[in-house]
């Protein structure tokens, strides 16, 4: 079959894919160049702070901002009105807007807001105690479970397993800067996953066609799914300008940012689960629950990865007043991963079978990826040195340090998003991409100038990217791992096409049909033959003056990405049975996405993803008070992230080469933080011969089970 | 945070003249790394605040063999670091100071702000008061005290006193010296530091006119000492329990021991007990562990803070076997 004109080159031809880029605005960010949300600062702008209830369920009674606005330049905003019910302590009431931060502060201290203060429920981990605020949400069935737990040969391993909830602790805290250019055309610099996509959120709730509204996120820091909407405070913000006449600058609190704007569910279940003697799993059952706040929690994808032929799953919705739900990095698959891999490997345990054996023999029912499985399982083994290390339930060697080492998997989609990209070659040779996009943080700006760069055969320097404008052409929203795919697929296709217009016109010069040319080194040339070529400068010159102008879509022709993959993560952990401390020795991460573009941002985020897993798994939990309702650790010092002395050594290795790279591009960003959370909870296992059913593994829950019962 | 004044006076004489007499009105400020999160956090609103960062004198170490040391409140925990006179003779000190894992902390946390630092309960942060009341009520014992005490907590308050240098500096006998309007007087560490039962009183003998001029740590005569802290995290977070050691030691029996807990009561937390199960022992493992035991059989846990029993237990226990086994 001929190959497809959009195509990615073949392994022998690529010169910038698959090797190591730095980003590319590494410089500007490391030197303070770049400017996010926060440092955006416009003529006479407020700064807006927000009255926030202190209540976790109330019925606002009345609001006073009389003293507020008796202040020099102080605005107020109603938010919510007298008679409404609030959900959350840190929901929003009233703003307030101030020519300096410090006068917005104390404008809110003297707002006066009273309350009818409602009964309240913020802990979901008991769920006999949370009375009528859990409602069954899904029960579903295959197979036959009552024959499959029943059979002889069965060995049934029951549990009881869970993950609180988390946050997502962007460094970058939400919010933007709202700007009225006059009464119809409004800018708002945003902090967005969902660039393109904001003007449409907005319009309609302010009033304003979404052609007049124009999104700026040049730079980012960070959203892990927090982030795809206006939010009240973008809508609210755009108002209060406008009536203000003056633009707003509103950037979350930490305090309120940790309270407010997203919380990852909780999940717990518990699980049975069987196998046959010789480990083929026959049989799951689970009564799972979750709380994603007041809404409640959706039932969790369990059993997870493992098509386990007969199931039941059933799954009660808990709500609470801990603060609304959002997306965040996989959702729902790192709590998955904890649900269905720990009660697997105290399967495993139960059977006297090396996990790693067991998964094996069970890849049959992990979809179509079985054969990626098998050889990811294997290079993570080889990597963690887990002939050598692994060891059955209960660390033997005296002493009260304990190792341990354990193993999970994960799935994702990661299909490639819409995305419009404007490609302009110019006659001096400049050439320039530009799209509605964003760059999270994750190198996506990057991808595009590499994408660009190894079809025009150019250095990646001679790439000027420009995104985070909504003027440049549509492309999705950063969610689901789809970016990388989406502005590859679109940008290859636009430079090719731009690529072609340029051999079109270069080629008579050259004695050569157009698809005779190739672009390499700099220069375009008749194929095989480099006495006939033109430097990139002198070809583009011969454009005249008038630049190659074409748009680049995905999807489009022929497929450039795909969709699915795997991966396996192994912890290997210490504990410290006498203060049940756990210290991460290692973490490996196995981890395909298809063709690779960029090595190095790809293994970059699976740093960054074992880091954020090790601290969920040892560190993170939103932490709330029964009394009051409040969440306690609403700052970063409570609220603990691990530092670099507490991550341990990070191994990553991508899966590349035949097999993998014709998949086309795949998004990486979520798969690697699904699993450290089931590793290193089967590590600690694996060390200490007992389960710490709930993540994070603290010290005092690692010794409380030791006294019920370790083998150290 | 609210509108106050500023003063950067440049002798204590002139310090203590800025200060009022009732808590609240001013702030004494050091390196600011804890009274300004808790300004920012409207844990405190001052009309005045008192910066004792030109007052020169307050930055001296000295060093005499047979003295002992004078630090000067003002000395951040770099300075300290630094100093090789403090180093040979105090190297618990030392350790006390690298546990606080933060080169920011270093550079600008000093000495005297560690031991007046204020305790960082959640609900005390949070604004429920140094009590953690809500309603005439203390939060704490039905609520999330993970991190709270579990010695010295009949109540009313149930925080624990957060500093890393109490504890070493009890258990080497030092005293603070505080300058206000009727001079200087000096004050044991192991009496300075008291159990508030209102929310307005303060967790030290400190007048709000007064301000910690010098630690004076006696000559440590050839003891043996260490710290040992159990921290969660490597950096930028407190210990969960912590315990400071010092031997003299007649050959290898102990002659006399002092042992001091941290982040176990509202107090830094001397143990006669453990110091009883130590004295005329030669220091082994299981010595070691006795006096830990000793140290915590009085011990009542709270509803989430059983594990830190433990945690003081196994501190007091590896901090007698680091000191038996190290320094000075
Ligand atoms: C994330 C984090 C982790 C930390 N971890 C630890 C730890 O593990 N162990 C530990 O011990 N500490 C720890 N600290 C605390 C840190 O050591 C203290 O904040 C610091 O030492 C205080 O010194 P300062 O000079 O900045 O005090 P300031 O903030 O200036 O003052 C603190 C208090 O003391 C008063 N004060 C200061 N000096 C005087 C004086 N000379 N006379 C009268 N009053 C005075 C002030 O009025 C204020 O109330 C940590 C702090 C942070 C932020």
């Amino acid at each position: 079959m001929p190959k497809c004109k959009y195509d990615w080159p073949e392994a022998g031809e690529r010169h910038l894919i698959g090797t190591r880029i730095d980003r590319i605005d590494g410089p500007a960010k490391s030197s303070g160049q770049a400017k996010y949300t926060y440092d955006i600062n416009r003529p006479g702008m407020l700064f807006g702070k927000i009255v926030a209830c202190p209540y976790a369920h109330a019925k606002i009674k009345s609001i006073d901002t009389a003293e507020a606005e008796k202040l020099p330049g102080v605005k107020v905003h109603l938010v919510q009105n007298v008679g409404t019910e609030i959900q959350w302590a840190g929901d929003e009431v009233v703003y307030v807007a101030a020519p300096t931060e410090e006068l917005a502060s104390d404008a809110v201290a003297k707002v006066k807001v009273e309350y009818d203060v409602l009964p309240h429920l913020v802990h979901d981990e008991d769920l006999s105690k949370v009375g009528d605020r859990g409602k069954p949400a899904a029960e579903q069935k295959s197979g036959d479970t009552v024959a499959a737990f029943k059979d002889p040969d069965a060995v049934i391993s029951e549990g009881f397993y869970g993950t609180p909830i988390v946050t997502h602790c962007c460094l970058e805290a939400h919010g933007q800067v709202t700007e009225w250019a006059d009464a119809q055309n409004l800018k708002v610099w945003a902090s967005t996953q969902n660039l393109s996509g904001l003007p449409g959120a907005i319009a309609e709730a302010i009033g304003v066609p979404a052609t007049n509204i124009e999104i700026f996120t040049p730079y980012m820091g960070g959203g892990f799914g927090s982030k795809f909407g206006p939010d009240r405070w973008g809508i609210e913000c755009s108002k209060f300008s406008k009536e203000v006449g003056k633009p707003i600058k509103m950037m979350l609190e930490r305090d309120l940012e940790l309270m407010m704007a997203g919380s990852r569910p909780s999940h717990y279940a518990k699980v049975r689960v069987a196998a046959k003697k010789d480990g083929t799993i026959t049989a799951w059952e689970s009564d799972s629950w979750s709380t994603g706040g007041p809404a409640g929690g959706g039932k969790p994808p369990i059993p997870y990865v493992f098509n386990i032929p007969n199931q039941v799953t059933r799954h009660t919705s808990v709500s609470t007043n801990t603060g609304p739900a959002r997306a965040w990095r996989a959702p729902n698959h790192p709590q998955s991963a904890v649900l269905t891999m720990c009660a697997l490997d105290d399967l495993a345990a139960k059977l006297n079978m090396d996990p790693i054996e067991f998964f094996h023999k069970n890849a049959d029912l992990a979809s179509e990826r079985t054969e990626v499985y098998r050889q990811e399982l294997r290079k993570a083994a080889e990597l963690a040195d887990w002939q050598k290390l692994w060891h059955p339930r209960g660390d033997k060697t005296p002493g009260h340090i304990k190792r341990g080492l354990g193993v999970s998997m994960h799935t994702w989609g990661g299909r490639g998003h819409n995305s419009n990209c404007n490609v302009t070659v110019n006659p001096d040779g400049s050439v320039e991409v530009a799209l509605g996009s964003q760059d999270l943080g994750t190198g996506t700006r990057t991808i595009i100038a590499l994408t660009a760069a190894e079809t025009f055969g150019l250095p990646i320097e001679a790439i000027t990217v420009k995104i985070g404008d909504s003027k440049y052409p549509a492309s999705g929203a950063s969610g689901g791992s789809t970016t990388v795919g989406g502005v590859s697929a679109s940008t290859r296709r636009g430079t090719i096409d731009a690529r072609d217009q340029l051999f079109a016109a270069v080629a008579p010069g050259l004695g050569a049909q157009p698809d005779q040319l190739e672009a390499v080194g700099g220069k375009i040339q008749v194929k095989g033959d480099s006495s006939k070529s033109l430097t990139w400068k002198q070809a583009c010159a011969k454009l005249g003056v008038k630049p190659v102008q074409v748009t680049g879509k995905n999807p489009g022709l022929c497929e450039l990405g795909s969709s699915g993959v795997g991966g396996v993560e192994i912890a290997d952990v210490s504990i410290d049975t006498e203060t049940g401390l756990v210290k991460i020795n290692k973490m490996v991460c196995v981890q395909d996405c298809g063709l690779v573009l960029d090595l190095k941002t790809a293994e970059s985020q699976c740093y960054g993803a074992l880091i954020m897993g090790i601290t969920y798994s040892l560190f993170e939990e939103k932490i709330m008070d029964a009394t009051t309702g409040r969440m306690v650790n609403p700052n970063m010092e409570f609220y603990k992230l691990a530092g670099i002395g507490d991550i341990g050594e990070l191994v990553v290795h991508m899966m590349t080469g035949p097999g993998y790279d014709e998949r086309g591009v795949i998004g990486l960003g979520e798969p690697p933080v699904i699993s450290p959370g089931a590793a290193i909870s089967n590590a600690v296992a694996n060390a200490i011969g007992v389960r710490i059913p709930t993540i994070p593994i603290t010290p005092d829950k690692v010794l409380a089970a030791l006294e019920k019962g370790g083998m150290a | 945070m609210q509108a106050f004044e500023y003063a950067s006076p440049t002798s204590k004489e002139a310090a203590v003249k800025l200060l009022a007499s009732e808590w609240g009105e001013t702030e004494v400020l050091a390196g600011g790394t804890d009274l300004l999160s808790l300004m920012k956090d409207q844990g405190s609103a001052p009309k005045r605040v008192v910066s004792l960062a030109a007052v020169k004198e307050l930055k001296a170490i000295e060093y005499n063999p047979s003295t002992g040391l004078r630090l000067g409140a003002l000395v951040t925990l770099r300075e300290l670091l630094d100093s090789a006179e403090v180093r040979k003779p105090y190297p618990a000190l030392i350790e006390a100071a690298e546990g606080v894992r933060s080169p920011q902390l270093h550079s600008m946390g000093t000495v005297g702000g560690d031991l007046l630092q204020r305790p960082r309960c959640w609900y005390y942060r949070g604004g429920y008061g140094l009590l953690a009341q809500m309603d005439g009520k203390s939060l704490v014992p039905d609520g999330e005290n993970q991190y709270h005490a579990i010695l010295g907590n009949s109540g009313p308050a149930y925080f624990v006193n957060p500093s890393s240098f109490a504890p070493i500096l009890i258990a080497l006998g030092a005293k603070v010296r505080l300058f206000g309007p009727g001079g200087a007087r000096d004050v044991s560490l192991d009496k300075f530091y008291g159990t508030p039962t209102s929310a307005d009183q303060r967790e030290y003998d400190l007048k709000p006119n007064e301000i910690l001029t010098d630690i004076l740590v006696p000559a440590a005569g050839g003891a043996k000492m260490a710290v040992y802290e159990v921290r969660q995290k490597e950096a930028l977070d407190w210990p969960l329990a912590a315990a400071a050691v010092v031997l003299n030691l007649d050959g290898k029996t102990v002659k006399s021991a002092r042992v001091v807990l941290g982040h176990v009561a509202p107090t830094p937390w001397p143990s006669p007990e453990a110091e009883a199960a130590l004295a005329g022992k030669t220091v082994s493992e299981s010595v070691a562990e006795e006096a830990g035991k000793a140290a915590l059989a009085k011990a009542t846990p709270l509803s989430k803070n059983a594990y830190k029993v433990q945690l003081a237990r196994v501190a007091v226990k590896r901090a007698v076997l680091a000191a038996a086994e190290g320094g000075a």
